[in-house]
Parts: C-alpha cells; structure tokens; sequence
C-alpha cells in the first residue's frame, strides 16, 4: 500500500478524533449497557493475560541478565535490582502491554465490527432501536481503556519477579532484599506517570480498533484491511504517545 | 392465489417524491407510493433497481435527498432518534442478508429485542413468547444453535423470528426467498401470508421470485428507471401489454 498524501492523513486524524467525541457524548447517557461492558473487559482480559504475564516475565528475565555485567564493570551490582526496575515499571512493561494489546485486542475489535459492519449486524442493530455506537463501540472502548492499565499492573508484578529470579542465577539476593532495593528505587513519581499513560495506550486500542471496524467497507476484504490497520494504527499510537508522555514528565520534573 | 385489494383501509406508510442518489448514480427519481393497513405491497425491480435503497430509507438506515416518508403519519427524515427508534420497534425488517448475530446463539439473538423494549417482561413470558415465534417459523429445536450451524433456509427463518418477535405493525421484507430452492420457497411465502392473517400486519416485499410474489401479493408496484412505474393486482399486471411491466412476469 503506499502511503497515504497528508490530505487523507489529516481527514482520517479528523474523523478519528470526531469518532473519540462521539464515545466521550454518548458514554454519559442512559442506556447503560453493563453486561456487554463486562462481557468485554473479561474478553480482553482473558485474552491477552496469558500471552502479557509470559512476555512480562520473560523481560524482566532478560534484562536483569543482561544488565549485569555492566554494572559488574562499575562495581555497581548491588544497583542491578534497582535499576532493572526502574526501566521495567516506567517504560518497557507498559510499551510491551500495550502493543501486545494492540495485537490482540486492537486486531480483534477491528475485526469484529468489521465483519457485523459487513454483514450489516451493525445495522440490524440500529434498526431494532437499539444504539450500536453504544452497545458495540463504547462498551469496548471502555472495556480497554480500563483492563489494560490492571494487566500492566500485573505484568509490572510478574516481571519483576522474572527480574529476581535473574538476579539470583550469578549471586544470591533475598526475596526481601530484592523488594527493598525495588521499593528504594521505584518512587511512586515513577509509578503514577507510567500508570496513567497505560490509560491512554487503552483508549488508543479500543479507539483505532472500533473506528477502523465500525466503519469497514468493501465486503470482508475491507474486514482484513480494518483489522490489520487497526494494529499497525494503534501501535504507531502507543508510541506516539509515549513520547509525549515522556515529554510531559521531563517539563514536570519527574525525570 | 391473489387475494381481493383491500383499498378502503387506512394507510400505514406513505412516500411522496422520494429523490436518493449516490454521486452521479441517481436511484430513486421521485418515488411515491402507499401501503394500506393489512395489505402485502410487492416491489418488483431490476438488481440493482433501488429497491434495498428504498426500504432502508423507510426505516431511516439511510437519509433521502428529497422527499417525504410518513410512517403512522409521522415524517421518518425529520425525526430525532428517540422518536425514530421508537417507530422503529413498531416496523420489522428482514434483510436481504439476514443479518443475525454472529457471536450469538438463536435464543439470544431473539432475545436481544425483547430485553431492550419490553424490558417489563418476566423470564417465563420471553420464553413462551421465544417458543411462540419459533414454532411460528418451525424451528422451535434450533434454540441454542450458533447461527454458523444453521442451513441458508434455516437463517432465514430465524431471521424472521427475529423481525417477528416485537410484533410489528409493519414488516418490510428484503427477498425473503431469494437463493431458497423452490419448496422452501413456497413454505416462507406461506409463512408470510400467515403472519400477515394472523397479526394483521401490512408489509412490503421485495422480490424477484415470482412465484412468492403470486402467493403474497395484494398489490404489486414495479419500480422502473427510480419511479414507480406501474402499480396494480397480480391479475391486471400480469396481463398487461406494456413490455415494461411484462418483462417481470415472463
Ligand atoms: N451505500 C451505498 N453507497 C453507494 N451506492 C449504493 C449504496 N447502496 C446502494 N447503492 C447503489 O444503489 C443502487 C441500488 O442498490 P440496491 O441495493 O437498492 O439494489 P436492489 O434493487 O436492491 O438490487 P438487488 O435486487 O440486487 O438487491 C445500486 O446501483 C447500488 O450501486
Ligand atoms: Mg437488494
């Protein structure tokens, strides 16, 4: 596919942010529809906690190891918890969740609604007097914007017990000591950033995934178009937003 | 066989001058027409005609260029969302596609209706009126199928189940038999004519399958270049010597 003139870029931007408008009008009003909303945040969480807490493991896992003997050159191993965790709790486990979601989650979504689109689902819906944006689009964009932060917190947990295990392979570190180095290094000024960026990597998902499914065209070819540009969307995404997330906590000083 | 025209009765739905293009592809050019309480409207056109066009607009799935579409005397275009979902409760709508929920089994495909507008209802009362439409169409064994496992027939049954199970006043049916081999075919028209005895609802119909069109017609309407151009009885179209209007019934 080539890429995209910067009119169709600026008009897809428009129509995305118009879309996000739309959930942020219609999530305050009745009718609420709780059960599909639970429906789907079980649905993402059940789907990727697996593959999330494997991946986040074996991260921390890595890192620890290979981190070592740089610090072991500079006499600094008793920094190596400390540092590992810092990297892993702000940066690189949120970054892995979030594209691991946008794999999963975002590529299901697009194809889901995409194929109810094509299928003119969506529209039976709307003609039983029954608000899809509603019951399809809001429930999931929630669904995401609230499970993906409580998995990124999960791995958090699980790769940092994937870096104690590192760190016990060349030397021993208690399981006590491991943590106070941890909770030396790991402020909740690291934390609390990290945290609430996870936040928006979950609405980037639902977002991009419900509007590139809601408004698939072309039969169910376009249904493999919107799911796959619903990944490679919200992955450009995540990083986008990491960025300014890292601008904004270097202007506040939190650095 | 044709049943006499009911023409005295009130009329339920009327379109006047209904305009509707896509660029340069103009499909509906002043469209007008009426349906009577009780009656089954037939609309004969080409593929590609306007006809889906022409029902999806009455149930407001799309916006008309011009031109008014008054349900229950009330104007479809010009209504807020409120209003319209809440005629739209009042009319059933079997598309072409059948569109029933993937993700669903039959039950809750049923069911995603009722718990949305007759929220008052008790378990026991979806149930019974679950089991009523569903031996209406003699599927009552499919309950907790996947629509995945269901034959093409079978979908389509369903899939009036579903159009039938708020009741509607009004039923618009997007080819109901078309793709069905021909005993299937005569059974669902059969089915229609019965719904339509037994509920006294009024309904368009969209087909190209002639010998539906012979069993559930009371009137039929044939929608040439975007107008309409010919209306009148099984009989008298049949017969007639226009090559316009004959060319459906060849
Ligand atoms: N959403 C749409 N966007 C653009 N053009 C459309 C759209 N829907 C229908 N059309 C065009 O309108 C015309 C009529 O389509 P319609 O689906 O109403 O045909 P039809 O009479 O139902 O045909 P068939 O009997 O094959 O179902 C076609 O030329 C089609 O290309
Ligand atoms: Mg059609």
């Amino acid at each position: 596919m080539a890429l995209p003139g910067w009119k169709k870029v600026v008009a897809e931007t428009g129509a995305m942010s118009a879309f996000a408008g739309r959930f942020f009008a219609e999530f305050w009003r009745p009718r609420y529809e709780f059960r599909e909303f639970f429906r789907q945040c079980f649905y993402v969480g059940y789907q990727t906690l697996g593959l999330v807490a494997m991946t986040a493991f074996i991260i921390g896992l890595v890192i620890t190891i290979q981190s070592r003997p740089t610090l072991v050159r500079f006499g600094a191993e008793a920094w190596l918890p400390g540092m590992v965790s810092v990297s892993l709790v702000r940066e690189i486990v949120p970054v892995i969740t979030a594209l691991i979601c946008a794999g999963k989650i975002g590529s299901s979504i697009g194809a889901e609604l995409g194929s109810m689109r094509v299928t003119e689902q969506i529209d039976a819906m709307e003609v039983s007097g029954t608000n899809p944006f509603k019951f399809l689009v809001v429930t999931r964009m929630l669904a995401t914007t609230l499970t993906i932060p409580i998995l990124a917190m999960i791995a958090d947990g699980v790769s940092l017990y994937g870096s104690y295990l590192g760190c016990n392979l060349h030397a021993t570190v208690s399981w006590d000591l491991f943590w106070y180095h941890v909770f030396n290094s790991v402020w909740f000024t690291d934390f609390a950033p990290a945290f609430i960026k996870t936040y928006f990597f979950g609405f980037a998902i639902g977002l991009v995934g419900c509007y590139k499914g809601y408004f698939t065209t072309h039969g169910t070819e376009g249904v493999g178009r919107s799911a796959n540009s619903a990944v490679v969307l919200s992955s450009l995404l995540i990083f986008i937003i990491d960025l300014i997330a890292v601008q904004i906590t270097d202007l506040m000083g939190l650095n | 066989m044709p049943n006499a025209t009911p023409d005295t009765r009130q009329t339920v739905l009327e379109i006047s001058d209904l305009w509707k293009s896509f660029d340069s592809n103009h499909v509906l050019r002043g469209v007008g027409l009426q349906l009577h309480q009780g009656e089954n409207l037939v609309v004969l056109g080409k593929s590609g005609s306007g006809k889906s066009v022409l029902i999806k607009l009455i149930i407001g799935l799309m916006e008309p260029d011009k031109g008014e579409i008054k349900v229950f005397g009330k104007n479809i275009p010009q209504l807020k969302q409120a209003e319209l979902d809440e005629i739209r409760t009042r009319i059933g709508f079997l598309f072409q596609s059948n569109a029933l929920y993937d993700s669903m089994t039959v039950r809750e495909n049923l069911e995603f209706p009722l718990r949305r507008h007759r929220k008052k209802l008790t378990q026991v009362e979806v149930d019974s009126l679950i089991e009523e439409v569903l031996s209406n169409v003699g599927l009552a064994h499919t309950k907790d199928m996947m629509p995945s496992e269901l034959s093409g027939g079978m979908k389509k049954r369903i899939a009036l189940a579903r159009t039938l199970i708020l009741k509607p006043e009004i039923i618009l049916y997007d080819e109901p038999t078309t793709g069905l081999d021909p005993v299937t075919s005569r059974e669902i028209s059969n089915l229609m004519l019965d719904i339509q005895k037994k509920y006294n609802t009024s309904s368009i119909i969209i087909a190209h399958d002639m010998s539906c069109v012979r069993i559930t017609a009371n009137r039929i309407i044939t929608l040439v270049d975007g107008t309409c151009y010919a209306v009148g009885t099984w009989d008298e179209l049949s017969h007639s010597s226009d090559p316009k209007v004959k060319q459906f019934f060849e």
